[in-house]
């Protein structure tokens, strides 16, 4: 019987993981949250008020996946679970270290040694530095969300939502469920770049009906909270003494360049930017697997990467959305049992996924960063939160030295060194500098105490599902975002 | 001895490889007037210069020709670094030089023995090395496990920003005329009647009355495609980097065994406990030594044996996060001592390479020997003991098939 793990249990991972089950093979899903279902399918933290029901996004289909892996002995979930790192073997998938850390310090390192591994690893925001970023009340769209969909809370009273992509409506739409006046979304893509991505071949998004009317239902729950939309417009500046006080909104060229003169104050608490998504790539790149250009593992149709039994699915393949991660987890999860990609019982899938993608290439098109938001930024304008590295230093230590090696760069300016290892600032630092970066090469890909890395780990059994043996789920103490405090 | 000395004016020297040792060297023969072009396949600073933890020791090394080079050279680097400092202005990004000392530490009663007995032999040949009591070292280290069996103190130690100053060696060389070719690659000898004249590069030819090889532990790779067999290996290394935290280790300190793994040449892994704060506030945790080729690949055994190694020094270490790791390839030689100076077997060739792990703080000894043979001086330091001679005894005539014959 194949032994399958899928690390991420997001839309793609649920997918795959039942997908494998359904071939028979045996299943680990690991996921460094509390819950299954990812960022997409967050909801409040199980227990009394919590587990509600959840708002819009295919729960129907979210409940069907999560209880037939619940009701599965064959399939273990280890939940609050962190992959630390993967070790290399040849011609075989790496394997997996875990890490479950609890309240009282009893954490554990856990080792699994699979004969075929999914890696659905998904993405977290992008977000273009500012002047005033890294105030208080400057959140990513992603943050504010989990908070408003997962506690309830909106980030402030007066919000404002800006940067590019569809993501911004949902965030716009969680934050005024939660109660937040949302002032504004503000999206860079210019009417005409968003008409060319969106409306050109009609036909070919016929089959992204679904897409097509989330996005609807999102734009009428706009209206019903009589949220403005503006495109061609961005925030090129965050105001405040010690917390975000007021905005300057300008608009933008086709290229994201401010437009000298249109730039205008607006009184706000807080402001949730998302410019995309970057991939979660660093277990992908420690697996071994090759990297596309912009920034996607690479995949055959059957989801395998360039290393044997290690297939990807959903945002790390490229960014595309839940239901295209659902189509490529079922492929994945298929092929990594055994499966074939050409079974007829995966022609509907194939025919989603094809579909999804087209859908997906569309959104990238209308939404994708363009370069002229350089423009926005001024000397002072923090580039890394993490250790305090500006613009101006980036730039002075660059020319300093005239290095054009990022190991270098790197080191001499501390950009991408602090808590977040670059996952924040790292295609920032690279595009300011016109440096190519190492990409996502983060060996320890959470942080690790030394005492745990000294300890002996434990081999799991793949099959075992004695109870003196099950993994208990703990408590997460922190997300793959490595996002812990100092020691 | 040196058939390729005698350098004549307006002479032109192309250094290969843009890591710490081509830099120094770079630097050390542009303000002595001669023309130099740095080459590098890749970025500058982007190999094992910048895989290490910045050390400049005198503490690890037994009496001997390397302990000469290393004295001499840490006796250099605290005028070095301020004159760097000085040249390039407030600007360049900090040196961070310093000269905080080193703490050996046994925390076994055979540990024990070795260390001062080795400290002894170093006393002899001039090295301050000062045993201390469990208590004195506590006053040093208020962290350190408090029963060290030994523990000696060597003021002499010192640390840098091995980055920065590969960067500034070559920024202050670029200052005083030398050039610097990234992402060039040599691919072969030019030879005329005999002595190699230039370079064949992915960048197209480059004539050379002289030509250094400083490629750390490519240097082998390097002299192969000039022709000549030299026995240059990476030995691979690995640093685990603390998250940022209030300093609680002042000095760099390691265990005992760190003289036994660098003199070793096992095949199999060796490590030993290395623990450093640097200025940023991160603790560097080595060390490991593997003879796996170039392979980078990760092996948790490797980061698990560095961990419970740093936890016998520092205890206090258990609660503290790793946040990265990174590892590189120590340019390594079967006698553990670099190779500086002219290769018999090719006039016009020169190594300066094989410093294994101790290039940062023997670049600029290294520099300033491989310069005086070049320019016919006499040097400080006897030279023979880092010959390419001790390679060659076998060796045939210098061979000339590989290379661009030119008239």
């Amino acid at each position: 019987m194949t032994q399958v793990v899928v690390i991420g249990a997001g839309p793609a991972g649920l997918a795959a993981a039942v997908r494998a089950r359904g071939r028979g093979a045996e299943v680990v899903l690991v996921d460094a949250m509390a819950q299954v279902g990812g960022q997409y399918w967050r909801r409040p933290p199980e227990g009394p008020g919590g587990d509600g029901p959840l708002p819009g996004n295919d729960a129907r289909r979210f409940a069907v996946l999560r209880e037939r892996l619940a009701a599965d002995p064959g399939c273990r979930v280890l939940t609050g679970t962190q992959v630390w790192a993967l070790e290399q073997r040849p011609g075989l998938p790496p394997e997996v270290h875990l890490l479950q850390e609890s309240p009282d310090g009893e954490n554990r390192r856990l080792v699994l040694a699979p004969q075929a591994l999914v890696l659905a690893t998904g993405a977290h925001d992008r977000t273009l530095p500012f002047p005033g970023w890294d105030l208080p009340g400057v959140f990513t769209a992603g943050a504010a969300q989990t908070l408003a969909k997962g506690e309830g809370l909106p980030v402030g009273r007066r919000v404002l939502v800006a940067g590019a992509g569809p993501f911004l409506l949902p965030a716009a739409v969680s934050l005024a469920a939660a109660g937040a006046r949302v002032v504004g979304v503000h999206e860079a893509a210019s009417l005409g770049r968003l008409a060319d991505g969106y409306l050109s071949r009609p036909w070919e998004s016929a089959g992204a009906l679904g897409k097509t009317l989330e996005l609807g239902r999102y734009a009428l729950a706009h209206a019903r909270h009589r949220i403005p939309y503006r495109t061609a417009s961005a925030v090129v500046a965050a105001h405040g003494a010690q917390r975000v006080e007021s905005v300057t909104v300008a608009a933008l060229d086709a290229e994201w360049a401010p437009v000298p003169g249109t730039g205008r104050e607006l009184e706000v608490d807080a402001v949730c930017v998302s410019h995309g998504f970057t991939p979660r790539l660093e277990l992908a790149v420690a697996a071994g697997c090759r990297i596309a250009s912009g920034r996607a593992v690479l995949v055959d149709a059957a989801q395998r990467t360039s290393v044997p039994g290690v297939y990807a699915a959903g945002e790390i393949t490229g960014t595309g959305g839940a239901h295209l991660a659902l189509a490529e987890g079922a492929v994945a999860g298929h092929c990594a049992a055994g499966g074939d990609v050409a079974d007829p019982g995966l022609r509907g899938i194939r025919r989603l996924r094809r579909v999804h993608a087209a859908f997906a290439r569309r959104l990238e098109a209308a939404h994708a960063v363009r370069p002229g938001w350089r423009g926005w930024l001024d000397d002072a304008t923090t580039v890394c939160r993490c250790e305090g590295v500006t613009v101006g230093t980036l730039r002075e230590v660059a020319a300093a030295t005239g290095s054009a090696g990022m190991r270098s760069l790197r080191l001499t300016t501390r950009a991408g060194l602090g808590m977040c290892q670059g996952r924040v600032c790292g295609r920032t630092v690279e595009e300011l500098l016109g440096v190519e970066g190492a990409g996502d090469h983060r060996p320890v890909a959470v942080p690790v105490r030394l005492g745990d890395l000294a300890s002996e780990p434990v081999a799991v059994e793949l099959v075992d599902s004695t109870s003196a043996h099950r993994m208990k789920p703990v408590e997460p103490c922190g997300t793959q975002r490595a996002n812990r405090g100092g020691a | 001895m040196t058939p390729g000395a005698a350098m004549t004016p307006g002479a032109e020297v192309v250094v290969v490889g843009a890591g710490i040792v081509g830099a120094a060297v770079a630097r050390a023969l542009a303000l002595a007037g001669v023309g130099v072009t740095v080459l590098d396949r890749g970025p500058a600073a982007c190999g094992t210069s910048a895989s290490g933890e910045g050390n400049i020791l005198v503490s690890d090394k037994a009496p001997g020709p390397e302990l000469e080079l290393a004295r001499h050279s840490a006796g250099l680097w605290p005028a070095l670094a301020a004159e760097l400092t000085e040249e390039l202005g407030p600007r360049f990004p900090a040196l961070e030089y310093e000269p905080k000392g080193g703490l050996v530490v046994a925390t076994t009663a055979e540990g024990a023995a070795g260390l001062t007995g080795f400290a002894a032999a170093q006393r002899d040949a001039g090295v301050l090395a000062t045993e201390l009591s469990a208590d004195q070292a506590l006053a040093l280290e208020p962290w350190l496990t408090p029963d060290p069996a030994a523990v000696v103190h060597y003021p002499e130690d010192a640390q840098i920003q091995p980055v920065v100053a590969t960067e500034a060696l070559l920024a202050s060389a670029r200052l005083h005329g030398a050039r610097l070719r990234v992402g060039c690659e040599v691919l072969g000898p030019v030879v005329a009647r005999g002595r190699l004249v230039g370079l064949r590069t992915t960048g197209g030819d480059i004539a050379a009355d002289q030509v250094v090889v400083a490629a750390g532990p490519w240097s082998g790779e390097v002299a192969a495609r000039l022709g000549v067999d030299l026995p240059v290996l990476p030995r691979r290394g690995v640093v685990l980097v603390t998250a940022r935290m209030p300093q609680r280790v002042f000095h760099k300190v390691y265990d005992a065994d760190y003289v036994g793994a660098v003199a070793s040449g096992a095949e199999d892994l060796q490590t030993s406990g290395v623990v450093e704060s640097t200025p940023a506030g991160t603790v560097l945790i080595g060390s490991s030594r593997e003879h796996v080729g170039f392979d980078a690949t990760l092996r948790v055994r490797v980061l698990r044996e560095l961990a419970a190694r740093a936890l016998r020094l520092f205890p206090f270490l258990a609660d503290v996060p790793v946040q990265r790791a990174y590892g590189g390839f120590r340019p390594y030689t079967p006698d553990h001592l670099p190779v500086i100076g002219p290769d018999p077997r090719l006039p016009g060739l020169w190594h300066a390479t094989g410093h294994e792990g101790a290039g940062i703080g023997l670049s600029a000894a290294t520099a300033e020997l491989l310069r005086d043979l070049l320019l016919d001086r006499t040097p400080t330091l006897a030279a023979t003991p880092f010959a390419v001679d001790r390679y060659v005894l076998t060796s045939t005539a210098p061979p000339t098939a590989a290379g661009t014959e030119h008239g």
